[in-house]
Order: structure tokens, then sequence, then C-alpha cells
């Protein structure tokens, strides 16, 4: 906790003729981690706005996923891993002593590279998150599978079999499963880890759609290792390279004019 | 490099005189278990008999009888090692897989090895001195308890192995949802490699049910009924002990007998263990 918290946040603009910018969700100063000897995120600092699709990018050991399972404290269970910094989620410190991580990841969903459905029923998958959160009651967690699986575009292709189980679904669906699961829980904030990165181009366009539809609702922040994709998803792109954060701002500059040779280099695919 | 003709011969050679030797190791071992499979059967089975399952042993010198009362004991001595070494074994294969990167694991490991390998007599004069001795007197609560001792360290090993093999891409995806890490291991964890779990612990309470050498000591044997839990009982490895060495032929017969009984409980556990994991793998779960 060295970082301060006196940093200026940059607020939602107010000066006049200024374009809206939306607040900001994820505050993050000076976030280092090291695993061991291992530096895998050197000082990272940038403010992530609220209801905005956040990409990350960069080759593979630059850092973006072990800054994304910053947010929820998934780094909290690596063994060996330390965390220095600040990360802030409205203004609540993330890596405060006083937080309980449990609490906090109902607030921060999380879906994964590889589909992880539970070897349960589709019901009881999405039911799975609300269930540990008290929700018994049988009409509300009805409820509650059917609009998340909704809104995960599933709805139409399982409402029939809902007590299959979710193994029996193919690798796209169990993705949309995965997502219906975290949006279950009610969260603020959605992280993605290369959620498509195993699904063929069909799936890939269904959950690249998804994604579009959710930000409305949810801030989501998504590491991706296809630059066209976060071309095509996201508002804001982050650069990561070698640990540390090269260039962050919106996507459509930082791909037609990079202000970083770093950047440039990288999504022109001079390497990586 | 390309090999000469010569060379490939030899391979071929090799290759062969392998795979025969290999075929043979297999073999044996396959074809040990048939004969001794078929040899007790043989055996056993003329001695077979509703009298069998049914009646007491008979009188010194009368023939006929039975091993009903051995046949109960068993059972309820395994009852006793189930309700201590499942327990046990279960709950610290858990903490052993989910919590287990302490150096307590370590030592817990290694204490579960050395106890594996503690000969099983030793179990029994143990527990003869723990329990036997202060409360005075054999039983099947001693016997059960001797056993159970000796299904802790392969219960533990193998509900450890069994959680390990559940991937750990759902203890993430439960804790992401925000579920605490006992929510985490009881509903996702466990239900996951339920099926893998209760094969070990069946597989664990088969092997001991034919131990002997413990029950010596502990429940010691019986010819009648033995009442409830606190007097000594018959049972089926130390029945067929005591009838095999016997000089009656009568007795002999009724051994091999029992021999294939406790064959058969054995096997129809190891069977059904697998039909618990084969069904397990066509649902893809465990």
């Amino acid at each position: 906790m060295v970082a301060g918290i006196d940093i200026a946040l940059p607020r939602p603009s107010t000066a006049p003729g200024a374009q809206t910018t939306p607040p900001v969700k994820i505050m993050v100063r000076d976030l280092t981690v090291r695993y061991g000897e291992i530096v895998a995120l050197d000082a990272v600092s940038m403010d992530i706005p609220s209801h905005r699709v956040t990409a990350l990018i960069g080759p593979s050991g630059c850092g973006k996923s072990s800054f994304l399972r910053c947010l929820n404290r998934m780094n909290d269970h690596l063994p060996g891993a330390r965390v220095l910094g600040q990360v802030m989620i409205d203004n609540d410190p993330l890596y405060h002593p006083s937080v309980d991580p449990v609490a906090l990841r109902r607030r921060v969903g999380m879906v994964f590279q590889k589909s992880n459905p539970f070897p349960k029923s589709i019901f009881d998958n999405v039911a799975f998150g609300p269930r540990v959160h008290g929700v018994r009651d049988a009409v509300q967690l009805r409820g509650i599978v059917e609009r998340t699986l909704r809104q995960a575009a599933l709805w139409d292709e399982v409402a029939d079999r809902l007590d299959r189980s979710a193994l029996d679904l193919s690798g796209g669906q169990q993705q949309r499963l995965c997502i219906a699961r975290a949006l279950a829980v009610d969260p603020e904030i959605l992280l993605m880890d290369e959620p498509a990165s195993a699904l063929d181009p069909i799936a890939t366009a269904k959950i690249e759609e998804l994604i579009h539809e959710l930000k409305s609702a949810y801030t989501i922040v998504i590491v991706t290792h296809n630059m066209q994709q976060a071309a095509r998803v996201s508002d804001l792109t982050a650069y990561f390279y070698l640990g540390r954060l090269i260039e962050f701002g919106p996507t459509e500059r930082l791909f037609t004019n990079p202000t970083r040779q770093e950047t440039e280099d990288y999504i022109t695919g001079r390497f990586g | 490099m390309t090999p000469t003709a010569g060379s490939y011969r030899r391979r071929r050679f090799v290759e062969r005189v392998m795979f025969t030797l290999a075929g043979i190791a297999t073999a044996s071992s396959i074809g040990i278990l048939i004969f001794l499979l078929g040899y007790i059967a043989v055996h056993g089975v003329t001695a077979l008999s509703l009298d069998f399952f049914t009646n007491l042993p008979a009188p010194v010198g009368e023939p006929g009888g039975g091993m009903a009362n051995a046949i109960v004991g068993s059972a309820k001595i395994l009852l006793v090692a189930a309700l201590v070494g499942i327990p046990v074994g279960f709950v610290g294969g858990i903490y052993l897989a989910e919590y287990g990167r302490s150096g307590l694991a370590f030592w817990v490991r290694y204490a579960a090895d050395v106890l594996n390998g503690v000969p099983s007599i030793v179990i029994g004069i143990t527990v003869y001195a723990l329990i036997v001795r202060p409360f005075g007197h054999f039983s099947t609560l001693a016997g059960g308890f001797a056993l159970g001792l000796m299904m802790i360290p392969v219960a533990l090993r193998s509900t450890e192995e069994f959680l390990r093999l559940v991937p750990s891409s759902l203890r993430e995806a439960s804790l992401a949802l925000g579920a605490p890490t006992w929510v985490t291991i009881m509903r996702v964890v466990v239900p996951a490699g339920i099926r893998g779990i209760v094969t070990g612990l069946l597989l664990a309470l088969a092997r001991v049910a034919g131990e002997t050498a413990p029950l010596l000591f502990t429940a010691l044997n019986n010819r009648f009924w033995s009442p409830g839990w606190r007097a000594p009982t018959a049972s089926l490895p130390v029945m067929i002990f005591t009838y095999a060495i016997a000089p009656y032929d009568d007795w002999h017969r009724q051994a091999w007998a029992g021999g294939l009984v406790l064959l058969t409980l054995v096997l129809g556990a190891n069977i059904l263990a697998r039909l618990l994991m084969h069904g397990g793998r066509a649902r893809g779960g465990a």
C-alpha cells in the first residue's frame, strides 16, 4: 500500500465543451506483482472507465493476465505472489486488510480462457452463485437463471433442457453459460481472460456481439491475443509489454495512430 | 541417419523379444489371479450351502454347521472400521488436497505413508494394548478400530489423489463467483470428485476386509453369536485361519468356502468400484 490515494482522480469532466468522459470505475496506481523474483507487473497505473470495454493486449507474458487477476484478487490464491500498489473500485481500496476478497468477487465477475462449467446441470451452474449468496427461493432462482441466460444469448438454445449436464453443451455454448453464471451474481465489473481464444469464428462472433451488448450494464475488461478482436469490441485499449503499461487510450486512436513506437511495432505485427 | 538392413533386423528382433517378455509378464499376472479364483471356487463351492450362511459352527467333531456368525461379525467389524477410517481419511484427504501446501501437510502425508507400511500384526498388538487391555475383553469395537486404523492411510491418500484430479479451473470459477473456500470445496470440488473418492474408500474397505492378523488380538473369535459390540466376535478371515489349521477335513472344506465368500465380497466391491468410476467418466463427471 505505497501508492498515494491522494493522486488526483480523473473525475468525469465537467468542463464545458469537453467530450463527456465516463466516470472512472477502476483506478489503478503503481500496481506491481511479483512471483518470487519475477516481476510480472511493474508499476502500472491506469483508469478504467465505467460502462466501457477496455481491452488489454500484448504478447504472452506481458502481464496482462496478471493485471486482470489483480482486479478480483484471484492472485491471492497463487503461492508466492506479492501485490504492491493501489487498486480502487469506486474509490474503495481493493488491497486493504479490511477488504474481504470473497465479498469483493461478487462485484467483480470473471470469465476464463477455457470455459469451465461445473459438472452440474445448466440450471445449477447459473444458480450456483445466487445460491452461495443465500438465494433459496425457487421462483427467484428461476428468474435469475432465465434473465442471465437471455443476457448471455443462450436461453433459446437451452430453455428446454436446463436440467441437462452443462458438459453436453458445445464449447461456445459452455463459454456463454460461464458468462451467464458470472452475471447471475449481479457484478458491476466483468473480467474476461481471452474468452474466445478456444472458440471457432462463429462462436467468437457471438461472444463479441454479447460483449457489445453487455457494456451498457457492466464495466468490461477483456484480455485478448487477437488484435482484430480488441479493435472490434473495445472502446479503450491498453498495450502491455514486459510487465509495463506502454500505452493506453481510445482503441481507434491506438490502432490508427499509436504514440509509442513499441505499440506500433506490435500492432503492425512486427513482433509478438 | 538411415538404418542399414542389419540394424533394422536387429531392432525388429529386440522389439519382438521385448514384446514377448511383456506379454509373458502380463499373462502370468492375470493367470495367477484366474488360477487363484478358480482354485478357491472349485474347493469352496463343495461346502457352500444354505446352512453355511445361516447356521452357527457345529460343535467340534460334528460335521455340518456354517459361518453365519463370522459373516455377520465381519460385517459389524467392517462397519466400525468404516466409521473410524472413512471420516478421518476423507476429511484428511480434503485437507491435503485443498490446503496442503504447508510443512504440516508434508508430515501428514509422510505419516500416512509410514502408517500404510506398518505391519498389520503390529497394528493388532497396538490396539490390543490400547483398547483390549484397558477394557478387559476382546470385542467387535477393538477389531473394527484396528481395521479402521489400517484404512486411514489408504482412504486419505486416495481421497487426496481424486481431489487433485479435479481441475483447478473449477475452483477458480467458484472462487470468482464469490464463494468462500469451504463452500467451493463442499459444493464444487468434492461433488466433482465424489465418484473417485467413493471408489477409493470402497477399495480401502475391501482391502482391510481380508485382514486377519489385526483381528487375532482384538476381535479374537467366537463360535457363537456375538452380542452387541463389546464381546469377542467371529470374523471370516479368523474363521478361515482357525478352520484351515484344524485337523478336520470338514473344517478344511468350510475354510475354502469361507475363502470363497470373502473373495467374492472383495471382488464384488472392486467391481462395484469399477462401475462407479466408469459411470462417472461416461457422464463426464469425476
